[in-house]
């Protein structure tokens, strides 16, 4: 019994990952036979540059629902905390009484931008665990506040030009990869550890499973959620730091519908929107899927309208296998 | 739908059997069911109660034996064939949906419809309250939403919808257990003028009271079978409660060394009270006082409803914000106000519905036993996967858990085996206190022996247990003390010498039944 011998729900994750990676293998040789420019060194980092975005909005989207939860608001966060973040770099804070403009830094600025991705994240939470507000509901209001807010804060225009220092975070290379890239490495390495190895992990994945037994069983069920939310908030602000360095410019309108990307990655992935069951390296294969086929059809020049139609197949064909498979286990 | 003498319907089931996995619910059961009659159905707690009336609405077929109606052979495949049959159910939990009017609710699945296929509100209406007058509800109004009625009215809705299926026999299921006197008045008004149009009654119930105000006949079940039947005249109270008990479990040698409890009360319960939500002037608890040595098994029992779930509820930190009374353990007032208080002062609970309250289904044997003490087998917020399998395979070794690994998800065991890692998760807490909620509640005879010998294991170990239970056999097996609640309050303590399965029904049962002696 002490022998820890191997067991149905890591093989089980890892069945669902190894599928995950069978159809992501069968992807990337069709388009390498497709396509003669899509197999090489500079189109890989092209695409994991385009995906490294998605990739932190979908990490932190995949510890919300394996809550059992959902944020719909990350697009709308990432705007506002570019915003705030490329606004305070670029005209401070004035202080009239004291005839003061209060410089911003680099780190300061992002760090600005940051906290404002954990304080709406925070509310959020705040919102589902203190008023029992559905997540959906709850994150559909911040979709919106959020976007209203950025829209106020840039007073509807862009704020470009940020300078060099900040574009290094989008636009710097560091041992032949792009920044970006980096920091979705980073991203999903701390986090693959955090769900894997770590107390708070295992507890998202108790409180998905079954709420009430982990409230029974001496979990503080709503301090997690609100870690959960807290940390998406968190994420969107990175991923908005990191969008907005790539464009130099912060526009109002950035991260449109970029929640629906993120959990398109999540549930191809093989996460249940039902929490409990799940993975983020799942979710970053999700995205990888997503970010081939994005990147194959573009090179074979199908139409954007077809893209689209494309990606939402591959998702109801990704839920209809992983129905299909519970159904039988 | 006018109202016309129904002409008088006879129901004859013989030789009903039915399993179910491990269980033979019902065994060769007669019943006759006469028009104009009140027939009472009593039983202890899984006598067979409600699966022979499951079977009689047709919501499940028997195993063995023949349904006739009027001397008609008949097959009650499903619900709908009953009511086309005449069968009218009316559950403990009301099946109107809250959102939609009382007409709405009246004809939900055969609507009136006009010409061009749209609803016929005015002729439903007009329906309805030719229905609701039969009944004398007169004062309501077939648009209101059934949410905003209160359950005895809604419970009369009910009863108006069996009629409109020109209902000959309406079988009630404890359709007393959630409303004030007065209603009950009224719902047994109408239970006459059902009588007396000839519809017959089969009326399922726990209160004595209430069988000997309305009854033509009763019939006695336990343990599935038959054991009496007859004019209610020909039975006292007494009588009937000393046929309800009695009950053939074999639990044999199962019975409890004596105590090995000692020293003096070190958890104290005092004047624990916790209110209905809906209903200001119900308790679900009032009052409840006890106290709990070392060593000792408690046995809680109580019918149905009687508030021994709330009460352990109360115990562990839950409705925190509405409990009233004190919580004493080893001299020191505990502050409850969520599960994880209890779990620090060292008190574990096992509760009632195993699945949706006591384990993960999807996650490991390991990651379940761990689950309330991941603290302290953590460092630095890591898991120590090292001590996590060391402590999880120690317990798997000493509750002999059938699992092929500590990586099994507990979706895969067995009732036994998924209720041994329940308890496992709380040793694992060396609780000073735990507290199990019907602990043996679906799972088969040699694991509930295994778990008997656990239980006294870890109270001669010095724990402190409290045991709800509805068995009669099991909580007289296992107890040193018994205390019993009724309708939220303590109604008596026995010793293990003075217990008996008599004397713990009795007061258990509602309807006060030392005053009126036979």
């Amino acid at each position: 019994m002490s022998d820890p011998s191997p067991s149905p729900r890591p093989m089980r994750d890892f069945a669902r990952q190894f599928q995950s990676m069978i159809a992501l293998v069968v992807l990337v040789a069709a388009m390498s036979l497709l396509s003669d420019t899509f197999f090489t060194a500079e189109n890989a980092r092209n695409i994991l540059l385009q995906i490294s975005i998605n990739v932190c909005l979908a990490v932190g989207m995949t510890l919300v629902i394996l809550t059992g939860g959902i944020d719909l608001s990350v697009g709308s966060i990432l705007a506002l905390a570019s915003a705030v973040a490329a606004g305070l770099l670029k005209d401070g804070i004035p202080i009239e009484s004291a005839n003061l403009l209060l410089d911003f830094t680099v780190w300061g600025a992002c760090a600005a931008g940051i906290a404002v991705g954990v304080a709406l994240g925070w509310f959020n939470g705040f919102m589902v665990t203190r008023f029992r507000i559905p997540a959906f509901v709850a994150t559909l209001a911040m979709l919106g506040i959020a976007r209203g807010l950025t829209n106020l804060w840039t007073r509807g225009h862009p704020i470009t030009a940020l300078g060099e220092g900040f574009g290094a975070i989008g636009r710097g290379v560091f041992l032949g990869l792009p920044m970006p890239v980096w920091i979705a490495v980073g991203v999903v390495a701390v986090f693959v550890v955090v769900t894997k190895r770590m107390r708070f992990g295992r507890h998202l994945y108790a409180v998905g499973g079954n709420e009430r037994a982990s409230l029974l069983s001496g979990l503080r069920v709503n301090r997690i959620k609100l870690a959960v939310y807290t940390l998406a908030g968190a994420l969107s602000a990175v991923a908005g730091l990191i969008l907005a360095s790539r464009l130099d410019a912060a526009q109002p309108n950035a991260g449109f519908t970029y929640e629906l990307n993120a959990i398109a990655a999540v549930v191809i992935g093989g996460t249940s929107l039902s929490g409990g069951r799940g993975s983020v390296m799942g979710t970053v294969l999700g995205c990888l899927i997503i970010g081939v086929l994005n990147n194959g059809l573009v090179l074979l020049e199908v139409s954007a309208h077809w893209q689209q139609v494309v990606k939402g197949l591959v998702i109801l064909a990704a839920v209809a296998v992983d129905q299909v498979q519970t159904k039988r286990a | 739908m006018v109202a016309t003498q129904t002409p008088t319907v006879e129901l004859v089931a013989r030789g009903i059997g039915k399993s179910f996995p491990g269980v033979r619910a019902l065994d060769d059961v007669d019943l006759t069911i006469v028009g104009g009659e009140l027939h009472a159905i009593l039983g202890e707690n899984g006598a067979g109660k409600s699966t022979l009336m499951n079977i009689l609405s047709g919501v499940f077929p028997p195993d063995t034996g023949t349904i006739e109606i009027n001397g008609e052979p008949v097959t009650l495949g499903n619900p709908r064939e009953a009511k086309a049959r005449g069968i009218a159910m009316i559950h403990q939990e009301l099946n109107l949906i809250p959102g939609l009017s009382i007409a709405e609710n009246l004809f939900l699945g055969r609507e009136f419809r006009t010409r061009l296929g749209f609803v016929d509100y005015a002729r439903m209406r007009s329906e309805s309250r030719q229905l609701l007058e039969r009944l004398d509800l007169h004062h309501l109004d077939p648009d209101t939403p059934v949410e905003k009625l209160r359950v005895g009215q809604q419970q009369m809705i009910e009863i108006a919808k069996a009629l409109s299926f020109d209902s000959k026999v309406i079988i009630m299921d404890e359709p007393t257990s959630a409303i004030s006197d007065t209603e009950v008045d009224a719902l047994f008004k109408q239970v006459d003028a059902l009588k007396a149009r000839g519809v017959a009654i089969v009326y399922i119930t726990h209160k004595m009271d209430e069988v000997w105000r309305a009854a033509e006949k009763i019939t006695v079940l336990r343990d599935g079978k038959r054991v009496a039947s007859g004019r209610l005249a020909d039975f006292g109270r007494d009588e009937a409660v000393r046929l309800m008990v009695g009950r053939n479990l074999d639990l044999s040698g199962m019975r409890k060394e004596e105590g090995a409890a000692h020293g003096d009360a070190f958890l104290a319960v005092d004047g624990i009270s916790l209110p209905h939500p809906s209903r200001p002037d119900r308790w679900l608890v009032k009052d409840v006082s006890f106290s709990l040595r070392r060593g000792e098994i408690l046995g809680i029992f109580g019918l149905m409803g009687a508030g021994r779930t709330e009460l352990l509820e109360c115990l562990f930190g839950l409705h925190a914000k509405k409990v009233s009374g004190t919580v004493t353990l080893e001299n020191r007032e505990l502050r409850l106000r969520a599960p994880s208080d209890a779990i620090a002062a060292g008190i574990g609970l096992a509760p009632e519905d195993r699945k949706a309250e006591g384990i993960v289904l999807g996650m490991a044997v390991r990651e379940n036993t761990s689950m309330a003490v991941l603290d302290r087998m953590s460092r630095l917020g890591f898991i120590r996967r090292g001590a996590e399998a060391e402590e999880a395979s120690r317990f798997v070794d000493r509750l002999r858990i059938k699992t092929p690994s500590l990586a099994q998800a507990v979706r895969n065991l067995s009732g036994g085996n998924q209720q041994k890692v329940v308890l496992a998760k709380w040793l694992a807490t060396e609780p000073a206190v735990l507290m199990l909620d019907e602990p043996t509640r679906g799972i088969d005879i040699n694991a509930k022996r295994e778990i008997y010998d656990l239980l006294a294991e870890l109270a001669a170990e010095g724990l402190g247990v409290l045991v709800v239970s509805s068995e009669l056999p099991e909580i007289l097996a296992i107890s040193d003390r018994i205390v019993v609640l009724r309708e939220g309050r303590k109604s008596a303590e026995f010793d293990r010498e003075g217990a008996n399965e008599e004397n713990l029904l009795r007061a258990a049962l509602p309807g006060n039944l030392d005053s009126d002696h036979e």
